[in-house]
């Protein structure tokens, strides 16, 4: 049972961090659509704030590991 | 005729895969893709390159026993057979799925090498939590195994036990590996630029130099600013070892180690950024921890809790990220040539495994070429991050009126 809530509390994760780093992601793009002369700053900053969503999200998941 | 070949070659596959199969705890059970999959992805004290065929290459095994002492053999002596189990065992020691074992039991011949008759694997409820607990089968007698101790003292499963395990496992020998691979193409690289002053690169130099530059004027200077020739020849170190290490795990049929998936290895380097970041962090990095300046009172104590936990929250993500990409691109690569197995009931049925090859290959091949994609990402991710927290603790303020300064990133 606890298995099953781990998996679930891991999705629910997931779908955090997916929804974030698709915000991130569109939104580069259309700042570099915007200003291509931009594009390498806003690539590099893009990268960075998808690893810090990432970064939550994988907390999330070690926890779910942890508590199975 | 291209055909043909193309049936030959998946016929091989189902047949190459039989090692694989064993999936769980001995022969004639049913095929456990997790399990299968831990196990091709954790450590171990063999080496085994061209699974199925079954190439195992000893390893030196070093361990520490408090009561007995330093022990050191060849892993040969385990004589590693199916599934990376050991026939023998070995000055009371045993191998199972690649791993090291000891048996504490008085009655286990403690020296010398006896053999013993397979293993078994129970699950064991303790405190609310299930609990692998492995045991060998020797002269009708089943003696329970004592993994090896871990520093965690049993948050991530382990726990101190009866012995320390420091042997060179194939984890480690990539890693050496890796490293002196890495070590000839820089020097080589060197020479020539050396040999050749003001001219044309040319061979090993043209596949160095673009990365090289990449790291430099895309990361280092951008978020260092003008101190980072002191940083750079550690942001390229970390760069090209997980790059090589990443790069080495996909290779197909050498073991495909996963050492940069092991939370071992990510967490020494995220060891080190920590290290290197708060040593040269100036005044202002840690007066922006203490105590943030611009904000009132009371919101400057609890900043101050927070950035504390946010300084060793840092380098926490940049170790998971790392262990957790590239095992889970390894986990996938491994799911999806469990399906032959799960298709041919672990080799029972031929056209099942025909049928699961057919669709495990292209998938299989698929996720192999996103995984070297993720494998440039994640060195890059890691040497872009490290770059940052370097800066944010390095930058030189200039205290204008209004307090205008980046914070520390969480």
């Amino acid at each position: 049972m606890t298995g099953t809530l781990a998996a679930l509390g891991a999705g629910l994760a997931v779908i955090g961090a997916g929804l974030g780093i698709g915000m991130v992601g569109g939104k580069a793009m259309e700042a570099i659509a915007r200003q291509p002369e931009a594009s390498g700053d806003i690539r590099s900053g893009m990268i960075i704030m998808a690893a810090f969503i990432e970064g939550a999200a994988l907390i999330a998941i070690l926890l779910s590991i942890l508590m199975a | 005729m291209k055909y043909h070949i193309l049936i030959a070659f998946f016929l091989l596959l189902t047949n190459l895969n039989k090692g694989f199969a064993g999936g769980g705890e001995g022969h004639g059970q049913a095929f456990d893709p997790a399990g299968t999959a831990i196990h091709h992805i954790s450590d171990g004290n063999v080496y085994t390159i061209l699974d199925g065929i079954g190439v195992t290459l000893p390893l030196p095994v070093i361990v520490y026993v408090p009561e007995k002492g330093w022990d050191m053999f060849s892993s040969g002596h385990f004589h590693p057979g199916h599934h990376e189990d050991g026939h023998h065992a070995y000055n009371g020691f045993v191998l199972h799925h690649g791993s090291i074992y000891r048996v504490t039991d008085p009655t286990f011949p403690a020296e010398g090498s006896v053999e013993v008759q397979g293993f078994e694997h129970e699950l064991e409820n303790n405190g609310g939590k299930d609990k692998d607990v492995y045991y060998v089968n020797f002269n009708g007698t089943k003696y329970r195994l004592d993994a090896r101790s871990t520093l965690d003292g049993g948050v991530l499963g382990g726990g101190i036990t009866s012995f320390y395990d420091f042997s060179i496992t194939k984890n480690v020998v990539s890693m050496i590996l890796v490293s002196l691979f890495l070590l000839w193409l820089f020097i080589s690289a060197a020479n020539a630029y050396k040999k050749n002053p003001n001219k044309a690169p040319k061979g090993i130099q043209n596949v160095i130099e673009p990365m090289v530059l990449f790291i430099r004027d895309e990361v280092a200077v951008p978020f260092i600013g003008k101190k980072y020739p002191i940083f750079l020849p550690f942001l390229l170190s970390v760069f090209f070892f997980i790059l090589g290490l990443n790069l080495w795990g996909q290779i197909p049929f050498l073991g495909s180690v996963n050492v940069t998936g092991s939370l071992s290895v990510t967490m020494v380097l995220a060891v080190l950024v920590f290290i290197i970041v708060n040593v040269n962090g100036n005044k202002h990095y840690w007066g922006h921890i203490f105590w943030m300046p611009g904000v009132p009172g009371p919101i400057k104590i609890l900043l101050a809790f927070v950035e504390v936990m946010g300084l060793f929250i840092k380098p926490l993500t940049l170790m998971l990220r790392l262990a957790g990409n590239i095992s889970a691109g390894h986990i996938a690569i491994l799911s999806f040539i469990g399906l032959i197995f799960i298709f041919g009931k672990s080799g029972e049925s031929l056209g099942g495994s025909v049928v699961g090859s057919v669709v495990s290959v292209p998938l299989t091949m698929f996720m192999m070429a996103i995984e070297v994609i993720v494998a440039f990402v994640q060195a890059f991710v890691f040497t872009i991050l490290t770059a940052s927290f370097i800066g944010a603790a390095t930058e030189e303020h200039h205290h204008d009126h209004e307090h205008e300064h980046g914070h520390g990133h969480a």
